[in-house]
C-alpha cells in the first residue's frame, strides 16, 4: 500500500473540495477499496473519509418514489420495510450480495463505485487494460469462466460485480451527485460505462464529484418483482447469472416489464430488447423464452463461459415464471 | 471410576482461541523484530537476469534486501531424512541459484522496520528475466509420463495381483471411465508464517508447523547449526490439512535473514502467497476399470492414475493406495505415473491419495452397482473383505458392514428410488448417494515425559503439536485418566522440540501414537508414587503388592478396597519430594520402517533405557501385531436437491458412520469428521485451483476466486461412531480421525447427483455448469 493523507470531510461541500484533486478518493464502507489499496491497484495520494456527511437516510416520496442516501448501509436498505414491499428485487439483490458482516459495512453510493472481481484485474503481475491502460487483457486467452458475454470490447472482458446495481438498472434509478459546480442527475443507464476501447473508464463522475442520493422512481408493479442469483455457493459469492424482473400482466397479457441481467455484463445490464418482447404479449414460458433468446442476442462468450449463455436465458426464464406466480 | 476418557469435554484451549490469547507462530512479540516480505517470480520459467534493489534499499525504514547475491549459503537436506517435516523443495533451496521454476517462487526478500514499508520496497524492486517456454497445461503433458519411485511413508505406486487384464476379457459385466480432479488449495485458516532469532549460535523459531521436531532436524542440517541450538515453538496452529507437514522456505528464509541482518525476523505470507508458494494437491486424472460376475462379485479391478509434480522435488498422489484393499477382488492392478509442470510442487492434503482415489473408485463402483441393478450397499457389502487381500493379513477390527446400515437408517436410504432423476420435490430433483470412507490407522514411536507435582497437578511434555484438532484436550483425558486426577489438574504442554519426541501431526497418526506414549510416562510416574508408599511405613499402603494399588480421585489406594489409600499428594510431602517424574517411549509402528532406536548418549536413548522398566511400554511393545494390518472404515451418505434449469446443487443432508476404534471424545472426534465432511463437500462441489493456460501462473489465488464452502452450504451432518475399541493397535484402541472424514464425501456427493438427475459428471467439481 502506498502511503496517502486521509482527510475527515465534515460536510458534502468540504468532501467535494479536498476530493477536487487529481489522485483523491472518497472512502466510505472500504469494503473494495481497502483490498484494491493493499494489492497496489488504487493508490490514491488523498483519501477523503465521507462517513461523517448526513447522508444516510431513506426518504419515502409522495408518489411512492424513493431517495436512498448515498451511506445508506446496504444492509439497512435491505431490510427497509419500504424497499420491501415497494422494490423487493432491491432487497433481494443486496441479500444475496456479500456476507452479512460486509452489508454492515458496505454503502450504496460506494456499490455503484465497486470495481470488478476479474481475477487479472486483481493481480498486478498480469496484463489488465483496466488497471494499466495498454498493457493488454489478460482474461481474454486465459482462464475467462467468470468473465461477461454482454458489452465486451477486444481490451476487456470483465464482468460489473455488483448485484444491488442489476436491481437499480431494471427499475430505472436516477444518481444524484453534487459537484463544484452544483448538482445534477444521471440516469442509471448512464451511469457506467460500457469498456469498448477505455475500459479503466467505468462510470461518468467527473473528479470530486460526490453520489449524495440515488432516487427509485415509483414503479407501482415493481411491487411484484424478483432477483434471482444462480452462483456456484449459497452464499458469499458473486453471480454466475442472475435477473432482476418485474412484471405487470393483467388478464394474461404483459402490460409493463423490467428486465436486468447481472453477472453476464460488463456493465448492469438492462434490456429493453427482451421488454419490448414481453410488452403485450401473453404471459406464457414462450414469451419468456422469446424475450430471454433477445436479452442474449448480442452475446459473445469466451472459452470457459460459454455456459453463461444458456445459464443467463434460464435464470431470466425462471424469474419471469416467479414473478408471474406472484401475481 | 472417574474415566475422561470418551467423554466430550470443552476444549482445554478454547477459551484461550477465541479470546485471542492463544499465540500463533506470527504473534509473538519480539524485542526489535523486523519484517521480511518476499517478492516472488512473475514468470513461470526460467533465469532471474538481475535483480535492481537501489530504488527499495532506500525506502523508509528498509533494513536490507536479501537476494541469491548476498545471503548465506544453504547445505543440501539430501541424505539427511528428517524423518517428518521434509523440505518440500529439495531441489530448490531458496534463493540458491538463478534459475525460476515456477511462478510464484522466491526471488528475494526484503526486510523493514514494519510490513507497510517492507511491502512498499517489495513493490519498488525491478527483476529482469530470461523468459524460457514453461510447461503448462496437465494433459499436454501426457505423452511425458513417467513411473515414479515410492510414495508417502514408501507407499507403493504399483500393485499387482493375479492379471487383471484376462479376468477382464472374461467378465460378464465391465466399466471403464475416466475421471478428473483439479488441483485443491489446502487454505489452512491460518496463513504460513515464521519468526526467526539468534542469540549467538543459538537460533529461535517460532513456526507454523506440523512437525516441530521435523523443522529442528531440518533446520540444524541445512543451516548447519547442532541440532541442540535450535529450537523450535509451534504452541498453536490455525490448520494445516498437510500444507505445514512439509517444510516450506518461509521457514528457511527467515533464519537467513535475521542473520544475515543483525535481527530478529518474522515472515508471514500473505494469502497470495500461500496458494503458488506452500504446497497444494495435485490434478489428477484416473482410469477406473472394474469387471465383475453376474453374482456381483469383483473379478477384475484396474486403476490407473497419472498426476503431475513439479521440477522441483518429486511428489506422487498415491490415488490407488487403498485400492488393492479396499473390496475383495482375485485380480487386481494399480498404476502410478508423473509428469512434470512448472508449478509450485503438490504435497500432502488431508489424506493424500485416499480423498481423490477414494472417490474415482467410489464413483466407478456406483456406476458397476448400476451397471449390476444392485443396490449401491449391496453391492459393496457383496465385495467386502475382513482381509487386506494384498498384504494377506486380517485387518485389526473392522466394522464396516455397521457402518453401512446405519448410514443407510439415518439419511432414509429406503426411500431412494434406484432409477435415477425420477424423485421431485417441487422444482427439484431428489438423489441419494453413498461411499465407502478408508484411511489407514498409522502409529510411530513416540516419547513424552510425565511430572506429579506436590501441589496435586500434573504435567506432560510432548513434543508433538495440536493443529486445531483437539490434540491438547484428548491428551489430557489420556493422561488423566492413568493419573488417576480430574482433567482440570493436568496440563498438557507441545509444540516445543526441547521435549520428549513426539510424532509429527500428519497421517492421521498423533492420537494412536502419542497417546501410549503419554499414558505409559504418567503410569510410570504413578508406579514411582507407588513404590514410595509400599516403602513408606507411615502409608496405609505400606508392604502392600503395586499390582493391588490403583489409582484414582487424586489418591492411590487397595483396588479392593478404596479405603485403605491416601492422596498422592500425602505420599510426597511426607517424603519431603516436590515431583515425581517419568519419561517413556513407545517403540511401536505400523509401519516397520519407522521403529528407531536414538543414538546412544542422546536424550531419547535415555527414555528408552528407563522404559525398559516401564510396564506400559513392555505391554504396549510386546502386542502382537504382525499378523494384522490397521485401517479405519467408514460409510458416508449424501442427500442432494439438484435444480435441473439452473444446475444448482444443495446439499441436504450427510450422514457419516465411522469405524475408528476406541472414540477419545465424541466432541473432538465429531468436530473432526465433520471438518473432513466439509472439506469433502469443498472437493466435490466448488474447489479448484486454475493456472493461466499461457503463462502457468495461478489466477485463483485468494478466498473471493478459490471458493471453499460458507455457513450456508453446509446441511444437517449426522456423524455417528461405531464406537468398538481396536484390540491391537494400542491400549487405548483409538485409530487416528483427521483424515477419513473427507475420503468418502465427493464420491457419495457425486452419485447422489447422479441418482437426482441421470448426469454422471466425472469431472470435479460438479459445478452448475456441468449440470445444464
Amino acid at each position: 500500500m502506498e502511503p496517502f493523507k486521509l482527510i475527515r470531510a465534515q460536510d458534502n461541500l468540504q468532501a467535494i473540495h479536498s476530493a477536487g484533486i487529481k489522485q483523491s478518493k472518497f472512502i466510505a464502507g472500504g469494503t473494495n477499496m481497502l483490498d484494491l489499496m493493499k494489492l497496489n491497484i488504487e493508490t490514491p495520494r488523498q483519501v477523503v473519509d465521507i462517513n461523517k456527511l448526513s447522508l444516510y437516510k431513506i426518504e419515502e416520496m409522495p408518489d411512492e418514489g424513493v431517495r436512498i442516501g448515498a451511506l445508506v448501509k446496504n444492509s439497512d436498505l435491505s431490510y427497509n420495510p419500504f424497499i420491501k414491499t415497494h422494490f423487493p428485487m432491491l432487497s433481494e439483490a443486496l441479500l444475496s450480495g456479500a456476507s452479512p458482516q460486509l452489508r454492515n459495512m458496505a454503502s450504496t453510493g460506494g456499490n455503484l463505485m465497486q470495481r470488478t472481481r476479474c481475477p487479472y484485474f486483481y493481480n498486478t503481475d498480469f496484463a489488465c487494460n483496466k488497471r494499466l491502460p495498454g498493457s493488454g487483457c489478460a482474461a481474454i486467452n486465459g482462464y475467462n469462466r467468470m468473465n461477461a458475454v454482454l458489452g465486451t470490447s477486444d481490451q476487456c472482458i470483465a464482468t460489473h460485480p455488483s448485484d444491488m446495481c442489476v436491481a437499480l438498472a431494471a427499475l430505472g434509478a436516477i444518481i444524484y451527485v453534487q459537484g463544484a459546480k452544483g448538482i445534477r442527475t444521471i440516469p442509471f443507464a448512464d451511469f457506467h460505462l460500457l469498456p469498448a476501447q477505455t475500459p479503466h473508464l467505468e462510470h461518468n463522475l467527473r473528479q470530486g464529484e460526490l453520489i449524495t442520493h440515488i432516487e427509485i422512481p415509483a414503479l407501482p408493479f415493481a411491487a411484484k418483482s424478483h432477483y434471482l442469483k444462480v452462483r456456484d455457493r449459497a452464499s458469499y459469492e458473486f453471480a454466475l447469472t442472475s435477473a432482476a424482473v418485474a412484471l405487470d400482466v393483467q388478464n394474461g397479457i404483459i402490460r409493463q416489464a423490467r428486465i436486468a441481467l447481472g453477472g453476464v455484463g460488463t456493465k448492469p445490464w438492462r434490456s429493453l430488447d427482451a421488454e419490448k418482447a414481453l410488452i403485450g404479449a401473453s404471459a406464457t414460458e414462450s414469451t419468456y423464452k422469446r424475450a430471454a433468446d433477445l436479452a442474449l442476442a448480442t452475446a459473445n462468450p469466451y472459452k470457459d463461459n460459454a455456459f453463461k449463455v444458456e445459464l443467463a436465458k434460464r435464470t431470466l426464464v425462471r424469474a419471469l415464471k416467479t414473478v408471474e406466480g406472484l401475481s | 471410576m472417574n474415566e475422561s476418557l470418551g467423554k466430550p469435554i470443552d476444549r482445554v484451549e478454547g477459551r484461550l482461541k477465541v479470546t485471542g490469547a492463544a499465540t500463533y507462530a506470527a504473534e509473538y512479540q519480539i524485542k526489535n523484530l523486523a519484517y521480511g516480505v518476499p517478492v516472488l517470480s512473475t514468470i513461470t520459467k526460467g533465469r532471474v537476469k538481475s535483480i535492481d534493489v537501489q530504488q527499495a534499499q532506500k525506502m523508509p525504514g528498509v533494513i536490507g534486501v536479501m537476494t541469491s547475491e548476498n545471503c548465506m549459503m544453504l547445505h543440501s537436506p539430501a541424505g539427511s531424512d528428517p524423518g517428518s517435516g521434509k523440505f518440500a523443495e529439495k531441489d530448490l533451496l531458496p534463493l540458491q541459484n538463478d534459475r525460476v521454476l515456477y511462478g510464484g517462487q522466491y526471488i528475494a526478500v526484503v526486510v523493514a522496520e514494519t510490513t507497510e514499508q517492507a511491502e512498499r520496497a517489495a513493490a519498488l524492486i525491478g527483476v529482469t528475466y530470461e523468459e524460457q517456454k514453461p510447461a503448462v497445461g496437465f494433459e499436454n503433458h501426457f505423452a511425458t509420463a513417467y513411473q515414479p519411485g515410492s510414495g508417502l511413508g514408501g507407499a507403493k505406486t504399483q500393485e499387482k495381483r493375479g492379471d487383471a487384464d484376462a479376468a477382464m476379457k472374461t467378465a460378464a459385466v465391465t466399466t471403464d471411465e475416466t475421471y478428473t480432479t483439479p488441483v485443491y488449495s489446502h487454505t489452512a485458516m491460518e496463513p504460513h508464517a515464521t519468526i526467526a532469532e539468534w542469540n549467538g549460535e543459538k537460533l529461535t523459531v517460532y513456526d507454523a508447523t506440523q512437525s516441530v521436531m521435523g523443522v529442528q532436524a531440518l533446520l540444524s542440517t541445512i543451516l548447519g547449526i547442532p541440532k541442540e541450538n535450535t529450537q523450535v515453538y509451534a504452541l498453536y496452529i490455525g490448520g494445516g490439512f498437510g500444507s505445514k507437514g512439509f517444510t516450506w522456505a518461509n521457514t528457511l528464509l527467515a533464519p537467513m535473514a535475521a542473520k544475515q541482518f543483525n535481527r530478529p525476523v518474522k515472515i508471514e505470507l500473505k494469502r497470495q502467497q500461500v496458494f503458488s508458494a506452500a504446497g497444494r494437491r495435485t490434478q489428477t486424472q484416473q482410469k477406473i476399470g472394474l469387471g465383475a460376475g453376474t453374482d456381483g462379485k469383483l473379478v477384475s479391478v484396474k486403476h490407473d492414475t497419472i498426476s503431475e509434480t513439479s521440477f522441483v522435488d518429486e511428489f506422487v498422489e498415491t490415488a490407488g493406495v487403498a485400492t488393492p484393499m479396499i473390496y475383495s477382488s482375485p485380480n487386481v492392478e494399480v498404476k502410478h505415473s508423473l509428469v512434470r509442470l512448472n508449478r509450485g510442487t503438490p504435497c500432502p492434503m488431508r489424506a493424500p491419495g485416499e480423498s481423490v482415489g477414494t472417490y474415482a473408485l467410489e464413483v466407478a463402483m456406483d456406476e458397476m452397482a448400476r451397471k449390476l441393478k444392485m443396490d449401491p450397499i449391496q453391492f459393496r457389502i457383496a465385495n467386502h473383505s475382513d482381509m487386506d487381500e494384498q498384504k494377506k493379513k486380517q485387518f485389526s477390527s473392522k466394522y464396516l458392514k455397521e457402518c453401512y446400515l446405519r448410514g443407510a437408517e439415518s439419511i432414509g436410504w429406503n426411500d431412494r428410488n434406484p432409477e435415477p432423476g425420477q424423485t421431485k420435490q417441487g422444482n427439484l430433483l431428489v438423489g441419494y448417494g453413498m461411499a465407502t470412507a478408508t484411511y489407514p490407522a498409522n502409529r510411530s514411536a513416540s516419547s513424552a515425559k510425565a511430572t506429579l507435582y506436590v501441589d496435586g497437578h500434573a504435567e506432560i511434555l510432548c513434543g508433538t503439536q495440536d493443529i486445531g484438532t483437539g490434540t491438547y484436550t484428548v491428551m489430557t483425558q489420556v493422561a488423566a485418566d492413568a493419573f488417576g486426577l480430574p482433567v482440570e489438574k493436568v496440563k498438557v504442554k507441545l509444540g516445543n522440540s526441547s521435549y520428549p519426541k513426539g510424532a509429527q501431526s500428519g497421517g492421521s497418526q498423533v492420537s494412536a501414537s502419542v497417546g501410549p506414549a503419554i499414558r505409559a510416562a504418567a503410569l510410570g510416574a504413578m508406579s514411582k508414587v507407588i513404590k514410595i508408599a509400599i516403602a513408606d511405613h507411615k502409608s496405609p499402603l505400606y508392604d502392600k503388592k503395586e499390582e493391588d494399588i490403583m489409582a484414582g480421585n487424586g489418591r492411590i489406594h487397595l483396588k479392593d478396597n478404596a479405603n485403605v489409600g491416601e492422596a498422592l499428594v500425602d505420599v510426597l510431602r511426607r517424603n519431603g519430594m516436590d515431583k515425581v517424574e517419568a519419561q517413556a517411549k513407545t517403540n511401536v509402528s505400523t509401519r516397520a520402517q519407522q521403529s528407531t532406536t536414538a543414538p546412544d548418549g542422546s536424550p531419547e536413548a535415555k527414555i528408552e533405557e528407563e522404559s525398559k522398566t516401564n510396564a506400559a511400554v513392555q505391554a504396549d511393545e510386546k502386542t502382537e501385531r504382525k499378523d494384522y494390518v490397521f485401517h479405519s472404515f467408514g460409510a458416508q451418505f449424501a442427500k442432494v436437491l439438484v435444480d435441473p434449469d439452473l444446475g444448482t446443487i444443495r446439499v441436504e443432508k450427510i450422514a457419516s458412520i465411522m469405524d475408528i476404534g476406541t472414540v477419545m471424545n465424541l466432541k473432538t472426534a465429531t468436530n473432526q469428521i465433520m471438518g473432513g465432511i466439509i472439506f469433502g463437500m469443498g472437493m466435490a462441489l466448488m474447489e479448484e485451483t486454475k493456472y493461466d493456460p499461457i503463462n502457468g501462473r495461478i489466477v485463483t489465488r485468494d478466498m473471493a476466486q478459490y471458493l471453499v464452502p460458507v455457513n450456508a452450504d453446509i446441511p444437517e451432518i449426522d456423524v455417528q461412531f461405531i464406537g468398538k475399541p481396536d484390540p491391537y493397535i494400542s491400549p487405548i484402541g483409538a485409530r487416528g480421525i483427521g483424515e477419513i472424514g473427507i475420503t468418502g464425501m465427493a464420491a457419495a456427493i457425486a452419485n447422489a447427483i447422479y441418482n437426482a438427475t441421470g448426469r454422471r459428471v466425472r469431472d470435479l467439481p460438479i459445478t452448475p455448469d456441468k449440470l445444464i
